[in-house]
């Protein structure tokens, strides 16, 4: 028998959601190696977000980290601190997010423990499945490590419920490290639309559409119209049409919404290993050979340029 | 100051991936090998910071089987001065890369050490924290932007909902995302220059470094496929289709 800990990444108030994924990953994990989940939280301030992981239904006992340090999320007190509280688990999650990825290799190094990344099941107790080369493979994978170390992929699994629960909430602390990495600042993209990871439907805009301006008026009018969020392919990004943190693939943001509309996109392999779990795909491009239509359900041979305004108009009626 | 890159050996991103029929592996006979993208951008930064004249001196490292010296001439060619080649056939894991590489920073004592963000083969994007932890060093992941201010290192980093700027005292360890900068290319003179540049090699039993496996790939498949969609016609068909087929407007 062995407990599971989750280390949960939130924003002072309540859990991210790629935090309820892995949380239910963590759920299967327990119930494989036949143990309780723990959540750890941990942040400058961080007792309301640990009383939001106590009401998590299944969820046993919730540690809580608070102290300056933790503040801003670095890896380097953040890994001292699981290192030296998490040596007796069985596994070790998080998220694959930006937060997870920076993380979870450093605390695993700490344990001398390898790490499975971005895991997108569960096979038994130390077996698990994660995709390989841009997701041109999927690999099932044996951990013979004590503690495994493990990252998850939100869009794998459904996010756990966020009631029900009460678990006890436990304070944790350890030493910290001297600090020879300080945070500065973060710009953060504002914006009113819906998450681009969580969203129900994604417009995305590829380097077809040729300008920032364009990328306001007919990606963004279509996602607004659709209450979507926006994401944009890495050419698009480099080209400085929009920000980069809407980039999805390999080594952008992997999604997996209801609906996903690719407009100018070609389809490259490091794209469409951040589009394939849609549920359903739709791919607008003047090129009919196009890689994307042969990922697309449905597929419109078109200038986006009087595709996506007639597209708006037609959605209105 | 000294800079240290490591490099890897991987199929190139170009390449159609085909899974072996036994489910033992990918098929590599046939397919090109280049350096790892990321890598790429990790030593032009190097070599950047070293016209700059911030690094006097770089040394770049790969882990892998004979070829991998064909990568770090490569490497040499844009502009690294010495290269390292730690000689083992066969997947390395990333803690064992990271031992390995703690291992050549123990005797090479650089002041910074660049990676990439993520070999395209494994996805893994573990090994430059890994090395950051064995080292007790700070960790600058996934970079877009390096800054040398009052002695410390300002790294911009891309994060999920921005960007973020951490500040780290020397050394460190940076990993590079693929807007740090756009690699130049190497030119042919430069190409020839690279073949008498010095070229070591060692082994992980020379360094200490013990790497066998502690995982073990039971099966590799191919992914899923996504079942053919259709065409439409119109941007009326379309909206028609989303709406009453798969209802998902
Ligand atoms: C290591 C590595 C990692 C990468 N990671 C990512 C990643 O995470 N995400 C990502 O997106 N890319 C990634 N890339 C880049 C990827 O290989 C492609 O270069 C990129 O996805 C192409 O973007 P695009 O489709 O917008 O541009 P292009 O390939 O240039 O395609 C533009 C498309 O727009 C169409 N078009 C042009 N004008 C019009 C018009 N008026 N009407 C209709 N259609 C039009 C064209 O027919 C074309 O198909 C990565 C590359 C590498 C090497
Ligand atoms: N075999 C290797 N040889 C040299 N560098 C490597 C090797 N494996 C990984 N790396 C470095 O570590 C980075 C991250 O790799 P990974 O953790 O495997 O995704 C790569 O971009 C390289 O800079």
């Amino acid at each position: 028998m062995a407990h599971v800990l989750v280390i949960a990444e939130h924003d002072g108030a309540g859990l991210q959601a790629a935090s309820l994924c892995t949380i239910s990953a963590s759920f299967q994990l327990a119930k494989a190696q036949g143990g309780e989940v723990h959540v750890l939280v941990a942040g400058g301030s961080a007792r309301q977000a640990a009383e939001a992981a106590a009401k998590i239904d299944g969820v046993a006992k919730v540690l809580l980290a608070e102290g300056d340090s933790y503040a801003h999320g670095l890896a380097e007190p953040l890994a001292a601190l699981v290192a030296e509280i998490g040596g007796g688990y069985g596994a070790i999650l998080s998220p694959a997010t930006s937060f997870g990825k920076n993380l979870s290799p450093r605390i695993a190094a700490l344990l001398d423990v390898g790490q499975l990344s971005d895991i997108i099941g569960i096979v038994s107790a130390d077996t698990f499945i994660r995709p390989i080369y841009a997701g041109n493979a999927v690999a099932t994978v044996q951990s013979s490590d004590c503690v495994k170390m493990v990252t998850v992929r939100a869009t794998a699994f459904e996010p756990a419920k966020a009631d029900g629960g009460h678990a006890v909430i436990e304070a944790v602390s350890a030493a910290v490290p001297d600090a020879r990495s300080r945070f500065i600042d973060q710009q953060l993209s504002k914006s009113l639309r819906p998450e681009l990871t969580a969203a129900r439907v994604v417009v995305a805009g590829g380097r077809g559409i040729g300008s920032a301006e364009n990328f306001k008026t007919l990606i963004e009018a279509l996602a607004d119209k659709l209450g979507a969020a926006v994401g944009a392919t890495r050419a698009a990004v480099d080209a400085g049409f929009t920000a980069n943190e809407l980039q999805i693939g390999q080594t952008g943001k992997i999604i997996a919404p209801e609906l996903y509309i690719a407009a100018g996109v070609s389809g490259a392999i490091q794209h469409v290993a951040g589009i394939k779990d849609s549920k359903v795909i739709v791919a607008i491009n003047k090129d009919e050979e196009a890689l994307i239509f042969q990922v697309a359900d449905y597929g419109l041979v078109a200038d986006i340029n009087q595709a996506l305004p007639e597209l708006c108009a037609e959605l209105s009626k | 100051m000294k800079a240290l890159v490591a490099v890897k050996r991987v199929v190139d991103y170009n390449a159609t991936i085909l899974v072996k029929a036994d489910g033992s592996g990918i098929d590599t006979n046939n397919l090109k090998f280049s350096i790892n993208p990321f890598d790429e951008v990790a030593v032009e930064e190097a070599v950047r910071l070293k016209e700059a004249g911030m690094v006097s001196e770089i040394v770049v490292v790969s882990i892998g089987p004979a070829q991998a010296q064909d990568t770090l001439r490569n490497a040499l060619a844009m502009g690294g001065d010495r290269a390292i080649l730690v000689t083992v056939d066969g997947d390395v894991e990333p803690l064992a890369v990271a031992k390995l590489l703690r291992a050549v920073v123990e005797s090479e004592k650089p002041d910074l050490v660049i990676l990439g963000k993520q070999a395209i083969d494994g996805d893994c994007n573990q090994t430059g924290q890994m090395l950051a932890a064995l080292l007790g060093w700070p960790q600058g992941t996934f970079a877009s932007a390096l800054a040398f201010k009052d002695g410390e290192l300002n790294v911009i980093r891309e994060i999920d909902s921005g960007n973020e700027t951490v500040s780290l005292q020397l050394p460190a360890v940076i990993t590079a995302d693929l807007r740090l900068n756009t690699p130049r290319y190497v030119s042919l003179p430069n190409i020839m220059k690279a073949k008498k540049k010095p070229l070591a090699t060692t082994t992980p039993a020379t360094l200490g470094v013990d790497v066998a496996a502690r995982q073990r790939v039971l099966k590799v498949e191919p992914p899923a496929k996504r079942k053919a969609g259709i065409k439409v016609g119109s941007v009326a068909e379309l909206v028609a289709k989303l709406k009453n087929e798969a209802k998902v407007i």
